[in-house]
């Protein structure tokens, strides 16, 4: 979602994204003139009339579960992105009986929170987990 | 899901995600208050409709039409800039 218009989105998608996608983007490219969405969410820039890079974790409940906001020059981690859905995924699959420390990655060890988990995180979890 | 719809602006429908507007009143006022409110994780993602393009379609989406899916929502300064 950006402050441009359907058409500029249109031109975007043809005669670039489509150059670096097959086919052009899958997802709706949704416009938001004037920045009305963008305020709710915090992330209009009235001064420039534009909107920071935003980006907002929705569960199937419409529930937020994260989000971050840059400024302009610097672009994401689409990869962080998508690790954190999967990490939202697992823990709502588990309804509370599973949580992902620091550096989880699919096919890493969970925790399992609970009395007896309560100062023994030393031994389920090495430091060295939350950056390899 | 996203169908081909008329041209409209994009617009905060005045009330989180998947419940009625807290106002039904027409008060200008309790609107604004509504389009201020902030995010907060654990809680509703404010619904919006907004006009858009996808795959060769002009659309007319709403947050609420994607109850039931994860959604990644993303703003971005502009078109022809990186994301």
């Amino acid at each position: 979602m950006s402050i441009d218009s359907m058409f500029t989105h249109k031109m975007w998608d043809d005669d670039e994204l489509s150059k670096m996608v097959d086919g052009g983007v899958p997802f709706p490219m949704l416009s938001d003139a004037g920045g009305k969405v963008g305020t709710v969410y915090g992330v209009y820039d009235e001064d420039n009339g534009v909107e920071a890079r935003g980006r907002f974790i929705i569960d199937p409940d419409g529930v937020v579960q994260g989000y971050e906001v840059l400024t302009p020059p610097v672009g994401r981690n689409v990869n962080e992105t998508i690790r954190q859905v999967q990490a939202f995924q697992l823990v709502r699959e588990a309804k509370g009986g599973e949580a992902t420390p620091s550096g989880w990655r699919p096919g890493k060890a969970t925790l399992k929170p609970g009395i007896d988990l309560v100062g023994k995180v030393w031994k389920e979890w090495k430091t060295e987990q939350a950056f390899d | 899901m996203p169908e081909e719809a008329a041209v409209g602006c994009a617009r905060p429908t005045g009330g989180p995600v998947g419940e009625e507007p807290k106002t039904t009143s027409n008060n200008e006022q309790k609107v604004i208050t509504e389009e201020r409110s902030m995010i907060k994780v654990g809680k509703k993602a404010p619904d919006f409709a907004a006009p858009g393009y996808q795959k060769g379609k002009f659309i007319n989406i709403k947050l609420s039409d994607y109850l039931g899916k994860w959604v990644l929502l993303c703003f971005y300064p502009g078109d022809f800039t990186f994301v």
